[in-house]
C-alpha cells in the first residue's frame, strides 16, 4: 500500500463484509436459497454460541490442533535435516533434489488412502499425511537456501578461523534463513489445510470430522458454524505467523 | 590410415568407466541407481517382511495394474472421468481467474479494496467447505468441477492482478506521453506485462485443480477413481490400490509437464 491513504480501501473492505453479511441475513429472510444449501445467519450464530460451550467442540479443536502439531514438528525436522544433509555434497543436491522436486509435483492427495490403510482411521493417518504434505515445502526451500549460499562467504569465513559449527551458526544458517523462512511458512499452512482436508475425508475425530458429520446429518447449521471456526482460525494463524515471520526475519539477520 | 595409427592417436583410456562420464551424466546415473535400488529395496522388503494386505510388491503392482486397472471397463471409466472433471474445471478456472482478474486490476481503487480479500480467501483451507460443494452440487462429477474450478481459480486471479500491478512506471508515462488512453494503455501496455505472470498462474491452478478434484472425489464417490480407491482399501487390497494411485499420479505429472512446458513455449519471447 505505497501511497495515498489506506482508509478509503479499508472501508471498501469492511462494506464488502458488510454487504456480504447483509446479503446472506436478506437471503435467510426470503428464503431465495434453501437453508439446507445456505442456513440463516442468525441460525449460523445461535449454533455457533451453542457449539462453543459444548465440551466436544473443545475436544474436536484438541485433536486437530495436536494433530498438525505434531504433524509440523514432524516435518519440520525432517525437512531441515534432509536438506541439511542433502547439500552438504554439491553432488548429493544435484542427484536428489530433482528426485525430492518432482515427487512433490505429484499431488500427494493421491497417497491419502495408502496413508488410512497404513497407519489406520485415528489421527495417526493424519498426522503423517500433514507429515508428508508439509515435508516438501521445508525441504526444497531448505536446499534451495543452503545451496545458494555463495561459496565465498564459506571460504571467507574459514580464512577467518571459523569452526565447522561457527561457519554453520554465523555464516551458512544466516545466509539461507530468509528462504528456510519461506518454506517454513509455507509448510506450515500445508500441514494445516491437509490436516483438516484429511480428517474431512476419512476420520473418526477432529474438526474436519464434525465438518462431514454435520453435513451428513443435514445440520447446515452446525456445519456453517464450524466452517465459520475454522476460517477464523485461518485468518487468525496467518497473522501470527506473519507477526513472528517479520520478527524473526528482523531478528538473527 | 591403417588401425594402429588410429589406436595410437587416441588418449590413453581412463582406466574406471564411471571417471569417463560427465558431470551430467554421473547425476543422472545415480538417479536412476537410486529410483531401481529403491524398487529393488521396495519389493524384498513387501515380499519377505511387509504385512501383504498392507503393502504391494513394485512387480504385483504392475500385474494388477494391468489385470485389475486397465482392463476393467468401469475403471477405466472412472479415469476418463476425472479425466474430464480436471480439465473442464482447469478450463473454467482459468476462464474465470482472467476475467475475474482483468476486471479487479484494472483500477487502483478496485485493486485496492478487492485484493486483500481475494488473497484472504486464497489462505482459507476451502477443504473444509468440501461437505457444503457436495450439499449443492450432489455426489456427481458437477460437485468435483466445482470443487476444482474454485482451487484452480485463485492462482490465476491472484497471479494476474499482480502482473497487472508491478509495472514500470516509465511505460505508463511514456504511452501517456505518446498519447494513449486508458483502453490502449491497458490492451498495449498492462496485458503485455501480465503474461507470465499469467503463465505462472496457469501452472499453479493446474496443481491446484488437481488437489482440489481429487479430495472431491476421495471425499465422496460413486463412479469415479475415489469410489475405486475407497473400495482396494477398504477389502485390503493393496496391489490395485498402488496401481490405481500410480495411474492418476502418471496422470497428474504428464498434465503439469503439459501445463510447463506451454509456459515455457509462450514465454519464450520474453528472452
Amino acid at each position: 500500500m505505497r501511497g495515498g491513504s489506506a482508509l478509503p480501501a479499508r472501508l471498501i473492505q469492511l462494506g464488502f463484509v458488510a454487504a456480504f453479511l447483509a446479503l446472506w441475513f436478506v437471503i435467510g429472510r426470503t428464503g431465495a436459497i434453501s437453508p439446507l444449501f445456505l442456513p440463516p445467519v442468525e441460525a449460523v450464530w445461535s449454533a455457533l454460541t451453542a457449539l462453543v460451550q459444548t465440551p466436544q467442540f473443545w475436544a474436536a479443536v484438541q485433536v486437530t490442533l495436536t494433530t498438525i502439531v505434531e504433524a509440523y514438528l514432524i516435518a519440520l525436522a525432517l525437512g531441515i535435516t534432509a536438506g541439511y544433509a542433502i547439500t552438504r555434497s554439491r553432488f548429493a543436491t544435484k542427484v536428489l533434489e530433482p528426485i525430492v522436486s518432482s515427487i512433490f509435483a505429484i499431488p500427494i492427495t493421491l497417497f491419502l488412502p495408502l496413508f488410512i490403510l497404513l497407519f489406520g482411521i485415528g489421527t495417526a493417518s493424519k498426522v503423517a499425511y500433514g507429515a508428508a504434505y508439509g515435508f516438501f515445502p521445508i525441504a526444497l526451500n531448505t536446499i534451495a537456501g543452503l545451496a545458494g549460499v555463495e561459496n565465498h562467504y564459506l571460504n571467507a569465513a574459514k580464512s577467518m578461523g571459523f569452526s565447522h559449527f561457527g561457519t554453520f551458526r554465523h555464516v551458512l544458517f544466516q545466509a539461507a534463513f530468509p528462504v528456510i523462512l519461506t518454506g517454513l511458512r509455507i509448510g506450515f499452512f500445508v500441514c494445516f489445510a491437509s490436516v483438516l482436508g484429511g480428517e474431512t475425508i476419512s476420520s473418526v475425530s477432529g474438526v474436519g470430522r464434525n465438518i462431514a458429520l454435520s453435513a451428513e446429518l443435514m445440520e447446515p447449521a452446525r456445519m456453517f458454524a464450524w466452517i465459520a471456526v475454522v476460517i477464523v482460525a485461518a485468518i487468525l494463524l496467518n497473522g501470527i505467523v506473519s507477526l513472528f515471520e517479520n520478527r524473526m526475519r528482523k531478528g538473527p539477520a | 590410415m591403417t588401425l594402429s595409427d588410429a589406436n595410437i592417436r587416441r588418449p590413453a583410456p581412463t582406466p574406471c568407466p564411471w571417471l569417463r562420464l560427465s558431470g551430467t551424466a554421473k547425476v543422472a546415473w545415480t538417479q536412476r541407481f537410486i529410483v531401481t535400488a529403491f524398487l529393488v529395496i521396495w519389493e524384498i522388503w513387501a515380499r519377505v517382511g511387509g504385512d501383504a494386505e498392507l503393502i504391494a510388491p513394485p512387480s504385483a503392482i504392475v500385474r494388477a495394474l494391468f489385470a485389475n486397472i486397465l482392463s476393467d471397463p468401469d475403471i477405466r471409466a472412472a479415469i476418463a472421468l476425472t479425466l474430464f472433471e480436471i480439465v473442464v474445471a482447469y478450463v473454467l478456472a482459468v476462464l474465470g481467474g482472467l476475467a475475474l482478474g482483468i476486471a479487479i486490476g484494472s483500477s487502483t481503487i478496485s485493486r485496492r479494496a478487492l485484493y486483500p480479500i481475494v488473497l484472504l480467501l486464497y489462505a482459507i483451507p476451502q477443504v473444509v467447505l468440501l461437505p457444503l460443494f457436495t450439499l449443492g452440487f450432489g455426489i456427481g462429477p458437477a460437485a468435483k468441477i466445482a470443487f476444482g474450478f474454485s482451487h484452480g481459480i485463485f492462482p490465476v486471479l491472484v497471479n494476474v492482478v499482480a502482473g497487472m500491478q508491478n509495472i514500470n512506471p516509465l511505460y505508463l508515462k511514456a504511452a501517456r506521453a505518446m498519447g494513449a488512453g486508458r483502453a490502449d494503455i491497458l490492451r498495449d501496455v498492462v496485458f503485455r506485462h501480465m503474461v507470465g505472470s499469467f503463465f505462472t498462474g496457469l501452472r499453479l491452478a493446474m496443481t491446484m485443480t488437481l488437489l482440489g478434484v481429487i479430495l472431491a472425489e476421495l471425499y465422496v464417490s460413486t463412479a469415479g477413481v475415489g469410489y475405486f480407491t475407497k473400495l482396494f482399501a477398504e477389502t485390503f487390497d493393496p496391489a490395485p490400490l498402488f496401481a490405481l494411485i500410480g495411474t492418476l499420479a502418471a496422470m497428474a505429472i504428464v498434465l503439469n509437464v503439459i501445463v510447463r512446458t506451454a509456459e515455457r513455449r509462450l514465454t519464450r519471447w520474453k528472452g
